[in-house]
């Protein structure tokens, strides 16, 4: 059998590695050897995204926020403690969102650049989000219209986002 | 199809070259997450909560008014399946290679045309996919956005006016999506241009992996390139994004194969007749060396130095391959010497009946 990697020498190091359950077997010659072993040198990096989100809580809390990390502020709903939550960099609920506001945004804001949804609104459950959704592309739409000077067809979209406006006060839910 | 039809079949319709590009672009990919409103998210859910996040969602499938927006789909517990039929479900890039630890609480929901997955008690509760052939992104968001009403119509969401759908972690936060497109890049990888490809890719908030996932190196020149931004885009935007660039990777692997061809015609045409050669030919074949060659042979075939070889068939032998689909073949698992020779000549009778 051939090296795997060079495809020239004979492979006589023959790796087997066992990563959370999943064996995996790499065949190399000597040369290739130093090179594909990771353990080589005793040392394995913990390089995984919980890591680094939790690094970037600690960092943003900053050294006045630590005592009330300790403290372990918790959601109300899941228990989930702030402590835990800079720990793991994981959420426990849809409530911690709300709960960890302060939080979450600068946090947010390095990950996307951004700390507003743009995107789907469910059907059903949407609520007031579908409608503003709605408002928001009709008065984009009113924009282009007037602009090409079409008065007419704006004068209708400008009664659909009335009409709208008018549900979102009626519905008066938050 | 019933799920143990799916793990005894290699076949999945993702490998049906079709689509535009498809001699480059293997499959498009569009991933979402959902979570249940009112229930922790899974890390925190023990085994009674999870299965009621499951007997939910066996209730969404079964709802008769929202049919014809999910298809036909069936439940099935990861517990039934054994250790190989789940790990087959990985290699057909059906399920995540991480929903196969702690499976007792998980579930899998399937389209019978496997088109669509439905991973449940995953990170998230819900992460639904949609598995296309070729350059399709935007028509596999458009299935999923359908499949998402559908059990909308009787799942709550977690999901904020602000934040959008809410997720275990806030890099999946907002659209909750993860768009993917997997690329066949020898090309590239032969003009050593790769490196300059990736690294320009990656500034513009796009990702580059290997086969398998986050973690997983590049085996047989596959990529897959996936958004990384899920906040402040809407699905269409980050389609769209994903789109544009992977056009400009299409079109630079275009130039370096016709570069290739052009200048080293004698060495390129050496490399695919000795990657068919061993292909048909080889007593002992690692899998590793197998995903290399078809690779090789995949690229004769798209630049017509080999004729006569359906790409969906090299598709389809690249999961063949794969040592849960042979311990499957052949109803034991087999210690790695022979298990070699069994893959070379399970991969001897694929090409048996082609011309020389």
């Amino acid at each position: 059998m051939l090296c795997e990697r060079c495809g020239q020498r004979p492979a006589t190091v023959h790796i087997t590695e066992i990563i959370n359950g999943n064996k995996k077997e790499t065949h190399v010659c000597q040369a290739c050897a130093g090179e594909v072993q990771p353990q080589g040198f005793g040392f394995a990096p913990q390089l995984n995204l919980n890591n680094f989100l939790a690094g970037f809580l600690h960092e943003l809390g900053g050294a006045g926020n630590n005592q009330v990390m300790e403290a372990g502020e918790k959601c109300g709903q899941c228990g989930m403690s702030e402590g835990q939550f800079v720990q793991q960099g994981f959420l426990g609920c849809g409530s911690c969102y709300s709960h960890f506001e302060d939080r979450l945004q600068p946090l947010l804001r390095r990950i996307h650049g951004n700390i507003r949804h743009t995107g789907k609104v469910p059907e059903r459950t949407g609520g007031r989000a579908k409608v503003l959704k709605a408002i928001e592309s009709l008065k984009e739409q009113l924009r282009e219209v007037v602009s090409r000077e079409e008065f007419e067809q704006a004068a209708d979209l400008r009664d659909a986002i009335r009409q709208l406006e008018k549900k979102l006060e009626e519905g008066g839910e938050a | 199809m019933p799920i143990k039809q799916t793990v005894n079949n290699a076949h999945s319709a993702w490998m049906d070259a079709e689509g535009q590009g498809s001699n480059i672009v293997i499959s498009s990919r569009v991933r979402v997450a959902r979570n249940l409103a009112g229930i922790p998210f899974p890390h925190l859910l023990d085994q009674t909560r999870a299965e009621e996040v499951i007997h939910a969602v066996r209730l969404a499938i079964a709802n008769d008014e929202a049919k014809h927006l999910l298809g036909s789909l069936e439940l099935s517990m990861l517990g039934e399946l054994s250790p190989v039929e789940r790990q087959i479900l990985v290699d057909k890039h059906l399920i995540s290679p991480e929903f196969t630890n702690n499976y007792q609480s998980k579930a899998i929901v399937l389209r019978d045309d496997e088109v669509v997955s439905i991973m449940l008690n995953e990170e998230d509760h819900l992460r639904l996919q949609c598995l296309l052939p070729g350059l399709q992104l935007k028509e596999a968001w458009e299935i999923i956005d359908k499949v998402d009403d559908g059990l909308e119509k009787t799942l709550d969401y977690a999901f904020s006016e602000k934040l959008g759908y809410l997720t275990t972690c806030p890099t999946n936060v907002g659209t909750g999506m993860r768009a993917s497109i997997m690329l066949h890049l020898p090309g590239l990888k032969l003009t050593k241009q790769l490196g300059v490809v990736l690294s320009a890719i990656s500034k513009l908030g796009l990702t580059v992996r290997g086969l398998y996932g986050e973690g997983t190196e590049a085996q047989g020149n596959l990529f897959q390139v996936s958004n990384q931004i899920t906040l402040g885009q809407s699905e269409e935007e980050i389609c769209n994004n994903l789109l544009v660039s992977t056009r400009h990777i299409l079109s630079q692997e275009h130039a370096a194969r016709i570069a290739l061809y052009q200048q080293r015609r004698e060495a390129v045409e050496d490399r695919v007749y000795r990657a068919y050669g061993t292909l048909r030919y080889a007593r002992i074949l690692t899998s590793e060396e197998a995903m290399r060659l078809i690779s090789d042979l995949r690229l004769g075939v798209d630049l017509n130095i080999i004729t006569g070889i359906n790409p969906s068939k090299l598709n389809e032998l690249m999961i063949k391959i794969r040592p849960a689909f042979l311990y499957k073949i052949n109803g034991k698992e087999l210690p790695a010497q022979q298990r070699y020779a069994f893959r070379a000549a399970l991969v001897r009778k694929e090409f048996e009946n082609l011309p020389q």
